[in-house]
């Protein structure tokens, strides 16, 4: 055993993980969030990868830095939107108390309410009599609850609105908790062309002719299908699809306009996607989907966040050679124990000198003693009770500590593997790595953390 | 045992490897599970390693003593196909649907026709008997959408119920009501002993309560090895002075204790992740505490510490055989 191990990566260890990304590979958020062009922070990921806080972050850290916020959160955990003072679903943008920093900036905060959303477009774009039939509608009442993308198109319309009130100079947009991240892309579209699509022209057909009545005036073609549909659905719903699809007529060329109008906006340069993961296989791969589509449908990516990475102040230190430690101390300990047993055990100098549990002797420690041991303690347990104190307790925390870094190590090899595997798929997108807190966030002070993790 | 066993959890708590888990934990000694999957994420398809699951049953993995775990992604306008074909003979004014949007049209404009359809199949599938009557699955394992939406998904019959009051739709969805709150029938809610999952096991397990839909266990999964015992690390820490650990480090072959020597620059980052290890420890006794307070048996599935495998997948479905969940 070398007394003074050469001293590999010192650079390493002081930057808190064990290889860095290279430097041209690291995403900048402050000069992001800080460039007045920047109007748009999208950000998007798979489930359960830290989307919202990391969204609530970037809005705190950007306000705290002069700029005028608003954060659009889609499904905050409770606690987080108490701390913003949003857990009221009101759909209104609310100014966060306690904000610092020295400029004049402002954080405003909301949580989506997508049923609202959808409630209010039909309100401002129908006359009140057409709105109220509408609002009553089961089916509509199904659609704007649950409609398989309702989450998705509503939040961009809500941030659609957002922008052209111009109120902000920067909107930070959380997405929703889709099974995909591509959903959020897809909703919008889907959601136009279906609204605007060939059979919901069929079906206001019959409606417009003269309602129910106005069935048997179909052709064959027609009524086979709406028979078919009837079938299955039953009448009254059938009858309920057809009222809703004829109320909602003056509004279809609207969806469709704002669908596409929402989605350039996404294009123009003032905005910025944030691919958000976690170092986890799953949400990586999700996260190069992401990558690739946004490539292919001309939005900008600024770069992907990687949230809760670990990393080691000690990461030189490899888990193999701290395993090895740990067990010389362990072993060293078993041969001290046995050496207990002639007395010398209490020794002060023990506390003080090294030297006499050097691991030389140590390294054939024995299967022998192994079985020894545990007679020896129960019969003298009160001379274990008091080495306990001394210097066996102290190796045998050491070997723990020891223990833990090489589990943090191995994780840590574990996150870089998959974090390699994504940067050499797409060496082109920058990377922000966020160090995992041990504890959830709740409060504006967790939250600035993150923000200072994230800037690096 | 319930035939029907639901597996929802938040997202990223790994609720699809449970359930594959669980199919292969349940199909040992010669018997048969299904595994469906009804969100066309091909998760299953990733996990066992194999090409992209069709809309077939189609065998997907042996289990240990010959038991055999079959798969399953659902895919909702074939499901309305099929549906119509089954009930209507409508094989070919099916198609002319299909080619006018009319199948897009009905299952994803009415969230809760679409969800009737996915859940109705996995309903079918236990119900369904073979020549000798004997059930053609011993048990169907269903890899459903999120805590956040699984009440919505399986409670069919009150979605359903303001669109089709009458009709197919509506008998169906009854159908498939009686089994699901039935005790044939139980959902897991898979976790994380971190605060946002459990909070949102907790809203899950309310909801599906006051649904009168029947929570079945709750599985912690990805648990990290204690490491430590929590307690003696902070009575050892308290009593033990930096310069023992550098001597002790020393003494293991790390180098010099002296200041400034390798031993003791590694104490202060080694004592740092041991207070993490510790704020994290009793974080997680704090959630566990919670977890235990909803009343329903609990099991743990440990994080594999070389990521997530084939071989991984037969570990944890070991481990949930072991804890008597098969």
């Amino acid at each position: 055993m070398t007394p003074e191990p050469a001293r590999t990566s010192d650079s390493a260890a002081a930057s808190g993980t064990a290889r860095p990304l290279a430097p041209g590979r690291a995403l900048d958020v402050d000069a992001l969030i800080d460039d007045p062009r920047t109007r748009i922070v999208v950000c998007c990921g798979s489930g359960g990868v830290g989307k919202t806080t990391t969204a609530a972050a970037i809005g705190l850290r950007a306000a705290e830095r002069g700029r005028k916020v608003v954060v659009l959160t889609i499904d905050p955990a409770r606690r987080l939107a108490q701390s913003m003072g949003i857990d009221r679903l009101d759909n209104v943008p609310r100014r966060v108390k306690d904000v610092e920093g020295e400029g004049d900036g402002e954080l405003h905060a909301m949580m989506l309410d997508m049923k609202r959303t959808f409630d209010e477009i039909v309100e401002a774009h129908a006359d009140k009599e057409r709105a109220a039939a509408i609002l009553a509608n089961p089916f509509y009442q199904s659609l704007s609850a649950g409609f398989a993308g309702t989450q998705e198109y509503m939040a961009m319309e809500k941030l659609g609105q957002l922008r052209s009130r111009d109120e902000w100079d920067l909107i930070v947009v959380d997405t929703p908790p889709s099974r995909s991240a591509l959903d959020f892309l897809d909703a919008p579209k889907r959601l136009g062309s279906f609204l605007d699509g060939k059979l919901i022209r069929l079906l206001m057909a019959p409606a417009k002719v003269g309602g129910r009545a106005g069935m048997k005036f179909l052709n064959v073609g027609m009524s086979m299908m709406t028979g078919a549909l009837g079938k299955l659905l039953g009448g009254p719903l059938l009858r309920d699809v057809q009222t809703f699809v004829a109320a909602m007529d003056t509004m279809f060329g609207g969806f469709r306009t704002r669908a596409d109008a929402t989605y350039r906006l996404l294009q123009a340069p003032g905005t910025a996607f944030l691919v958000v993961a976690s170092p986890e296989r799953d949400a990586l791969r999700e996260a190069a989907y992401f990558v690739e589509r946004l490539a292919a449908d001309d939005m900008p990516l600024a770069g992907l966040v990687l949230n809760r990475v670990h990393g080691s102040g000690a990461a030189h230190l490899s888990a193999e050679r701290a395993l090895a430690a740990a067990e010389n101390l362990e072993e060293s300990r078993i041969v001290d124990q046995g050496d207990g047993k002639v007395g010398d055990r209490n020794s002060p100098d023990n506390l003080l000198s090294p030297e006499t549990s050097q691991p030389s002797e140590a390294s054939q420690p024995s299967e022998t003693s192994v079985p020894s041991e545990a007679p020896h303690e129960t019969t003298t347990s009160d001379v274990a009770e008091t080495t306990d104190t001394t210097d066996t307790s102290v190796e045998q925390l050491t070997a723990g500590l020891l223990r833990l870094h090489a589990e943090r190590m191995r994780l840590l090899a574990r996150e870089q593997r998959t974090r390699d595997r994504f940067t050499a798929l797409h060496p082109e997108v920058a990377v922000a790595e966020v160090a995992a807190l041990p504890g959830d966030v709740h409060d504006l002070a967790g939250l600035r953390a993150i923000g200072d993790r994230l800037a690096g | 045992m319930s035939r029907l066993q639901v597996v929802s959890g938040k997202g990223g708590t790994g609720k699809t490897t449970v359930a594959a888990a669980l199919a292969l934990a349940l199909a040992t000694e010669g018997k048969r599970t299904l595994l469906v999957e009804v969100e066309g994420r091909q998760g299953i398809a990733q996990l066992f390693e194999t090409e992209t699951l069709p809309y077939e049953e189609r065998k997907i993995a042996v289990a240990p003593g010959g038991g055999e775990v079959y798969a399953l992604a659902i895919d909702p306008e074939l499901a309305l196909l099929d549906y119509l074909q089954m009930f209507y003979k409508l094989g070919g004014a099916g198609r002319a649907l299909k080619k006018l949007g009319a199948i897009d049209f009905a299952t994803t404009i009415a969230p809760g026709l679409r969800d009737v359809l996915l859940t109705g199949k996995a309903c079918e599938a236990v119900r369904r008997k073979d020549k000798s009557g004997r059930y053609a699955y011993d048990c169907v394992v269903m890899d459903a959408p999120p805590t956040g939406r699984i009440t919505r998904f399986l409670n069919v019959n009150d979605e359903v119920a303001g669109l089709a009051k009458i009709g197919p739709i509506h008998n169906q969805a009854q159908a498939v009501m009686r089994v699901l709150k039935s005790p044939e029938t139980a959902v897991h809610l898979v976790t994380l002993l971190e605060e946002m999952p459990v909070q949102e096991t907790a809203d899950g397990i309310a909801e599906l309560r006051s649904a009168r839909l029947p929570v079945g266990r709750v599985i912690v999964n990805m648990v990290r090895p204690a490491l430590l015992d929590e307690a003696e690390l902070e009575l050892g820490l308290e009593r033990t002075p930096r310069t023992a650990i550098a001597r002790s480090l020393s003494a293991a072959g790390l180098g010099g204790a002296r200041r400034g020597g390798s031993a003791e620059r590694l104490v202060d980052p080694l004592l740092e992740q041991a207070a993490e290890y510790a704020e994290r420890f009793a974080l997680e006794r704090g959630q566990r505490d919670v977890l235990r307070e909803f009343g329903r048996p609990l099991h743990e599935l440990p994080l594999l510490a070389g990521g997530m495998d084939l071989a991984g997948l037969y570990e944890l479905a070991t481990a949930l055989r072991k804890q008597g969940i098969a």
